[in-house]
């Protein structure tokens, strides 16, 4: 616990200075903030851009940072140090993998202040659960990658199907069909909504589907290889 | 401490140790000497525990290395030059971050910058480093948390004689207080200085081992002897033979400004041995 706590305490002190994390955390926030008090258009959905960018934020933001913190120490052999250490590897995943979720939650908070208050449990609640199964893809993608630049080539596609699909399928009906298969979509159905009669089978299936796929996903790149 | 059987490494079909065997005593520095792609960081990789030998077994302190406990670990100092940083963070940051893990007090980063002589460092950037400095931090970190064997891993390479003689006086304060050290290292004169053991490691294989002097002394069997005469002209003699009437003859004659004995240096020994310099000069 205590060694979690370090990971954490360390990934804390460098969420301020890492630059393309900070981006990551704070603009999807500070755009619904902007979008939502500025746009107004005639019959557009209520809270359109809320429940738009929050399902771009959690397909974007967690699997990127996730992604780009275990990649860089791999790069820069830091993890090496700190396994000598004996930091054992689930800690460290738990610490960098609680950080991120925690940050990010921060940003729901902040995006949540335009919904109604009785709404905002709902909203915090499925944007926490987004939030776990963005950071067991970002692990996954971490552990696959030898170096930053690997991690950033993998994780651009994963990126844009998650977050973009969404938002395209309010215009197109087939890329609506193709996008059904991932949680991002399913999110987005929920928000439409904003209440727990939503969940529908389908949409726990799929959610489900994806978490066994990402769980499965990232226990066979961990036996492969590891945090080397 | 360190007990070394029969290890072998392969990468493929490259075999990169050919069943080396070695022990290092307590509280001694001994030094793996060899040239580039030797073997020495792949060795010292496994004696950490950090890569598996395909044969034999390595145990430090009569511990199987492949099976340390998180205890053992704490035991352990390492710097390898390819270990990094968290170039975001101060020097003292970065120290900060491994005494929060180890649980040792805060106060112990200001005494360890202080004791690798970057007390004045401690708000810079490790990114900003010299290499200098950022040796003396890799080994502060190293160190920190006052390990009773240590593994470095060229721990002077690229680095300028002051900083290079600021390390050696870190590590042989180690020695004092009582550490085993365990160093690799392709410069022959930090070896002569530093090590009571050295290993000359070839191809995967060890050739010699020995203390320094003791190996300059056994390979010394020519006993040659260097004089400058008057006459402005150096001239090499060997002790036996034919040499010494001539050298006897000069030295009656009073014509000899300097004389010296040649002895081997670690150098002319690996050459001797291998046909191969340890250093590209
Ligand atoms: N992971 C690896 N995969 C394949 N080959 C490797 C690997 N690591 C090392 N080698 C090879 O093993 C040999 C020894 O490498 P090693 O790094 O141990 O040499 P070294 O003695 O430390 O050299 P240097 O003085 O340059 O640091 C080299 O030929 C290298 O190419
Ligand atoms: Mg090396």
């Amino acid at each position: 616990m205590q060694k979690i706590l370090v990971i954490f305490k360390k990934q804390l002190r460098d969420t301020v200075r890492n630059k393309t994390i900070l981006i990551q955390f704070i603009l999807f926030p500070l755009l619904t903030l902007i979008m939502e008090n500025a746009v107004t258009l005639d019959n557009m959905p209520e809270h359109f851009f809320t429940k738009l960018f929050a399902v771009m934020y959690i397909g974007m933001a967690p699997v990127t940072s996730v992604a780009s913190v275990i990649s860089e120490e791999k790069e820069k052999d830091t993890l090496r140090v700190l396994m000598m250490a004996n930091i054992k590897p689930w800690q460290y995943l738990i610490g960098v993998g609680t950080h991120v979720w925690t940050i990010c939650m921060l940003g729901a908070l902040l995006m949540s202040t335009g919904l109604p208050a009785s709404e905002r449990p709902f909203f915090l609640t499925v944007m926490a659960i987004g939030f776990i199964i963005s950071v067991i893809l970002g692990a996954c993608i971490g552990i696959a990658s030898r170096n930053q630049m690997m991690a950033t080539s993998l994780v651009m596609p994963v990126m844009m199907v998650l977050s973009f699909a969404p938002m395209l399928a309010m215009f197109n009906d087939i890329i609506k069909k193709g996008a059904t298969i991932f949680y991002t979509q399913q999110l987005k159905t929920v928000f439409d909504e904003m209440s727990w009669s939503t969940f529908s089978a389908k949409n726990i299936t799929v959610i489900c589907l994806n978490v066994i796929v990402f769980v499965l996903l990232f226990a066979v790149l961990y036996r492969k290889k590891g945090l080397e | 401490m360190i007990s070394c059987r029969n290890v072998s490494k392969s990468f493929r079909d490259h075999k990169v140790l050919n069943k080396i065997n070695f022990d290092v005593p307590e509280g001694v520095i001994v030094g793996l000497l060899g040239p580039s792609g030797a073997g020495k960081t792949t060795l010292i990789k496994i004696l950490t525990g950090q890569l598996l030998s395909d044969e034999g077994k390595v145990e430090v302190m009569d511990r199987d290395v492949t099976k340390l406990k998180g205890a053992d670990k704490n035991r352990f100092g390492i710097m390898m030059d390819q270990f990094g940083f968290y170039e975001r963070f101060t020097c003292s940051e970065n120290l900060k971050v491994f005494a929060d893990i180890y649980g040792i007090p805060q106060s112990k980063v200001t005494d360890s910058l202080k004791d690798v002589g970057l007390e004045g460092a401690s708000k810079i950037k490790a990114s900003d480093l010299s290499k200098g400095m950022k040796a003396r931090l890799l080994l502060a970190r190293a160190l920190m948390h006052s390990p009773k064997i240590i593994f470095l891993d060229e721990p002077t390479s690229g680095l300028d004689p002051k900083s290079m003689r600021a390390i050696h006086e870190i590590i042989l304060k180690r020695k004092k207080e009582g550490c085993t050290v365990f160093l690799t290292t392709h410069n022959m004169d930090e070896a002569a200085m530093l090590c009571d053991n050295v290993m000359l490691l070839n191809e995967g294989t060890i050739v010699e081992n020995g203390s320094p002097e003791e190996l300059c002394r056994k390979y010394n069997r020519d006993k040659k002897i260097k004089v400058s005469l008057s006459d402005g002209v150096t001239k090499e003699f060997k002790q036996m033979g034919q040499d010494k009437h001539e050298l006897a003859d000069l030295i009656s004659k009073g014509m000899i400004e300097t004389i010296h004995s040649e002895e081997p240096t670690l150098e002319t020994i690996f050459l001797e041995l291998t046909g191969k310099k340890l250093q590209e000069d």
